[in-house]
């Protein structure tokens, strides 16, 4: 296999037309926001360009990511990208196995130095000297940082390595922790989601393979194009929040004319996303079409922002069933309790004194 | 009359008797139009905060016959815009209006007298005291509880708010620019929903312990209260003071 064979060159030895190919090119530039001329560029890229090496490493996870990726809407990802992407090293779809695939890691380190992607699925547990997550004989962790300290950069995918996701909520036994807090000194972007939407892991490889280097990123490190925005804004349902029209049970009427699912706890308003654009499985649906609050799978933390189907948090502070109105309303009824017991000693006070007396004496 | 003839400051004219009293001014006017203003925005922003996290009754028809959501946010925003301007005016008028235009942006920890003062109005509060002490300004509890809970705890919702706000105004809007840093020390806004709606309790907690103080020390502390904050003089009811 010669390293500078292009994605090109592998998808027209797999029998993709050229036809297809262009329609790759263009809805994938369509869905990171390129412009007219995206397209193009997308495509000179990966006609010319040599492809990447890509390292794809599992830790803590349950493998939800390369599900989705594998399903991704375009036949040209699950066919081509999948395999342009995995042909080096990928422990979960790839022949090899045992020492043989351990040796493939060990090669695209030495070949490809400092060129090469790390893409990481799950994340390191780093409790009991990571002893939670062995993979080839050894803590995982070892064998991620080993990786990462000679790659170009890092993609997080899925929540796992993003924020930690189920294996990182309370009380977090193994001290899974996400990839970020582990690998410190090199670009590191976070896909996350639960598991993310596969065009958008598609995209996020097609902009590094196009342009050579990371798309921008946000605050928390994730890809703008995908993750700018909130569910709640590119809803469909948006319109019935703004009238104040809510699902109030499941089988209520209003639950059957599809309107809003803020009040079932729907985390649409505060998870960013592209769910409600991109939509899944071919832009078939996604949870809040189906009928579903989302339920925040993007964001940091969200097991423990429940519960899924309210729309206050729970303050585990205060209790288990507590979140911020009843905290707030048994404390502001202490105060009122308190403010009257005290305005009515300070009656009581009063009235015992002469009136003369409430004056300080003179002098 | 007994009680009047003990107070030094009387004038007995033609039969009608007239007292002085001393009285200092303190809540400049601008002060005074910002408490009333603010205090309209908090009332407004309590109740239409708490109808966003528990939306009314679902209204019925079609959708584009109605915009209640719409309303609330809207006044919720408004309300908190405005409240954040203001609180920006009230911060320039702590610059150049009087001594005590200041006095809840900052406490000043440093000082002893201060502390003992803190401790007297709490033995006050705790009925241990007979007497009470009268302060021009705020007396050194109220100091206290003021720049603590009053003016960190509104800095808070406005920087929350904006933060929040920006999540529907999107990246290119100034108000992520300037507050969505607060998205770097909560990742996730739900954790920032949970705490501006906390910061409102905490702020509805404040109201009422602020009115029920006023109420108490206007009776209690003789010195005028509730009025001071519509003509700015605070009025002593004894002399000495």
């Amino acid at each position: 296999m010669s390293v500078v064979e292009t994605f090109y060159d592998v998808i027209r030895r797999q029998g993709i037309t050229r036809r297809s190919f262009t329609k790759f090119c263009s809805l994938t530039a369509a869905s990171m926001g390129l412009g007219a001329t995206g397209a193009a560029k997308v495509a000179q890229a990966l006609e010319t360009k040599p492809r990447v090496p890509v390292i794809w490493m599992h830790g803590l996870e349950c493998t939800c990511c390369s599900e989705s990726f594998i399903r991704s809407a375009h036949p040209l990802v699950k066919d081509v990208v999948l395999s342009m992407i995995s042909l080096d090293y990928d422990d979960t779809i790839m022949a090899a196995a045992g020492f043989q695939a351990d040796a493939i890691l060990k090669e695209t380190r030495e070949k490809h130095k400092g060129n090469y992607i790390l893409a990481v699925e799950g994340n390191p547990p780093l409790n009991e000297d990571g002893m939670f997550c062995i993979d080839g004989g050894r803590p995982f962790v070892e064998k991620l940082k080993e990786m990462a300290s000679d790659a170009q950069a890092i993609i997080a995918w899925g929540a796992c390595a993003s924020w930690g996701c189920v294996q990182a909520a309370k009380p977090n036994p193994t001290q899974a922790t996400p990839i970020d807090k582990v690998i410190t000194d090199k670009p590191i972007i976070k896909v996350p989601g639960c598991p993310p939407i596969a065009e958008v892991m598609t995209g996020v490889v097609t902009y590094i393979l196009t342009f050579g280097r990371l798309p921008e990123l946000d605050r928390q490190g994730r890809p703008q194009m995908f993750y700018s925005q909130r569910i709640h804004d590119k809803c469909y349902r948006r319109p019935h929040f703004d009238a104040g029209q809510f699902v109030e049970q499941w089988d209520d009427e209003n639950a059957r004319q599809g309107r809003c699912l803020y009040k079932m706890g729907c985390k649409g308003p505060t998870t960013y996303n592209a769910c409600s654009t991109v939509r899944w499985n071919n832009g078939v649906s996604f949870p809040i079409q189906s009928g579903h609050g989302c339920i925040g799978c993007s964001e940091d933390g969200f097991w423990d922002k429940g519960p899924f189907y309210e729309r206050l948090s729970n303050i585990k502070q205060f209790g288990v069933e507590a979140n911020a109105d009843k905290v707030g309303i048994a404390v502001a009824g202490a105060v009122g309790v308190g403010v009257a017991a005290h305005a009515a000693v300070t009656a009581v006070s009063r009235v015992t004194v002469k009136h003369d007396d409430k004056a300080p004496p003179k002098g | 009359m007994n009680v009047i003839t003990q107070v030094n400051d009387i004038s007995d004219s033609h039969g009608e008797k007239t007292v002085a009293r001393r009285t200092v001014y303190v809540y400049q006017a601008p002060v005074r139009v910002w408490h009333w203003l603010n205090a309209l925005c908090m009332v407004t922003l309590f109740i239409t905060g708490y109808l966003i996290a528990s939306p009314p009754d679902s209204v019925t028809g079609e959708a584009y016959d109605h915009f209640q959501m719409g309303y609330i946010r809207f006044a919720h925003f408004a309300a908190g815009q405005s409240m954040a301007a203001l609180f920006l005016l009230r911060i320039y008028w702590a610059f150049v209006g009087n001594a005590h235009a200041s006095q809840i942006f900052f406490v000043p920890v440093w000082r002893a007298d201060f502390w003992k003062g803190v401790l007297h109005e709490i033995r006050w509060y705790a009925f241990l005291e007979k007497y009470p002490r009268q302060y021009i300004g705020h007396n050194p509890l109220a100091h206290l509880m003021m720049f603590s809970i009053f003016t960190l705890g509104t800095l808070f919702m406005i920087v929350t708010g904006f933060a929040l706000y920006s999540e529907g105004a999107g990246r290119e809007s100034w108000q992520y620019k300037m507050f969505g840093w607060v998205f770097s020390i909560f990742p996730n806004s739900q954790d920032v929903h949970t705490f501006h709606h906390l910061g409102m309790w905490v702020l509805v907690c404040f109201t009422i312990l602020h009115i029920y103080a006023a109420v108490r020390e206007d009776i209690m502390s003789r010195q005028s209260m509730i009025s001071s904050m519509i003509s700015g003089e605070r009025q002593f009811r004894d002399e000495g003071v």
